[in-house]
């Protein structure tokens, strides 16, 4: 396990540094960890555990938004485990639960332990449908079209920059409107 | 959208980068700095006798236990800002201001006073202290929430009163420097009950505001 979470310190630094396969790899070598998790949480706090992809998915988009706060010369997954405890009760307190969330749900997922999505998340997709025209248009493109942002930039005639802007903006939107609602 | 995308949405992302807190802090500091200001010329103004004034040490004392309150909720506060950080490791910076204070009243206990004890308690401008600390507060706290919100506190109702701290130190600088009470009494008295104010305020705001 130390050895799983030295390696994705190592990954987050070189994301940092400007690697994205590594932040691609990290946030793949996460998932599922935060998954079980998740579940857990939802299980005991007698949820339907069919609601953890939506909990999956706000923790990685406040990951990476809150990424700057994670000091690089610390391990990483004390980081990322506060955050998704901090996710967890949020979501739980939402469903009119306040629970007691153990930090050890996550440390203690073994790493053989790969669960696989059980239902297809709502709360992100819906609110993408919500986000100004051009965000969404984006989002869409890179995230469900697979287009790479050269691409996209030709598909919508923007530069580069401007998608880059768009996809910004809209991953921050996205987030503020899940906290919000 | 299902999580294989978002996380290749985030990575396509990678490329952002986002500006170091500590800046976004102080930036925002900057650009409420003026309405402060603005309140404190316009309503208050520097004492006149502010040259005779620093020659004496329990007027400099004030503005050491200000500034030292905004400098260590400073630090407090973008400590806050990390989702694994708590009060317990740094929290006891906060005590420093007070630390100070307790000095000061002990120093002035220890030498012969004109005016009695209660008098330099009340002093003559402890409504203008409780006042014009938060109004000089608020710009200060609203800009110092703006920069925080960047970061990820565990608990952001507490972050909030750190930042509430932090504003009311600043605040209390500035009208260290037009109050004519200089107790340490007094300074102990209504600057701490006008930081409370702004602190609890901050508390309030914060539980909103700072939010991730």
């Amino acid at each position: 396990m130390r050895e799983r979470e030295d390696e994705w310190t190592d990954l987050m630094r070189s994301a940092i540094s400007g690697d994205d396969a590594a932040y691609h790899r990290l946030l793949k070598a996460i998932t599922p960890v935060l998954r079980a998790a998740a579940r857990r949480g939802l299980a005991r706090a007698g949820q339907p555990v069919d609601q953890s992809e939506d909990i999956v998915q706000d923790i990685l988009l406040a990951v990476h938004l809150k990424r700057q706060t994670w000091d690089t010369s610390a391990p990483f997954a004390p980081w990322l485990f506060a955050i998704a405890r901090n996710k967890l009760i949020d979501a739980l307190r939402r469903r009119g639960r306040r629970i007691f969330v153990n930090i050890d749900d996550f440390a203690e997922t073994l790493p053989g332990e790969t669960p696989e999505p059980t239902a297809s998340p709502g709360e992100v997709t819906a609110q993408l449908q919500a986000l100004p025209a051009r965000q969404r248009d984006v989002l869409q493109s890179i995230a469900v079209d697979s287009t790479s942002i050269k691409d996209t930039a030709a598909k919508f005639s923007m530069t580069e920059g401007a998608v880059r802007v768009a996809l910004h903006r809209g991953l921050a939107s996205l987030t503020a409107k899940l906290r919000d609602r | 959208m299902d999580t294989d995308q978002l996380i290749r949405t985030l990575a396509a992302d990678n490329a952002y980068r986002p500006r170091p807190i500590g800046l976004a802090l102080m930036m925002a500091l900057l650009a409420a700095a003026p309405v402060s200001l603005l309140i404190f010329f316009a309503e208050l103004g520097v004492r006149p006798d502010v040259m005779t004034a620093m020659h004496n040490p329990f007027f400099d004392l004030k503005f050491a236990v200000t500034l030292a309150l905004a400098a260590s909720a400073i630090a407090v506060s973008l400590h806050l800002t990390r989702p694994e950080a708590s009060l317990r490791s740094f929290g006891w910076w906060l005590l420093i201001p007070a630390g100070i204070l307790v000095a000061a009243i002990s120093g002035e206990m220890m030498m012969p006073q004109r005016t009695p004890m209660m008098t330099r308690l009340i002093g003559k401008n402890s409504m203008a202290c409780m006042t014009a600390i938060p109004a000089m507060s608020l710009p200060l706290l609203v800009g110092a929430l703006y920069g925080l919100r960047q970061g990820a506190p565990a608990r952001p109702a507490v972050a909030g009163a750190v930042a509430g701290l932090l504003s009311a130190g600043l605040a209390a600088t500035v009208y260290a420097s037009h109050c004519t009470d200089d107790s340490p009494l007094f300074v102990a008295t209504w600057y701490t009950l006008a930081t409370a104010i702004v602190a609890s305020v901050g508390a309030l705001m914060g539980a909103r505001a700072l939010r991730y």
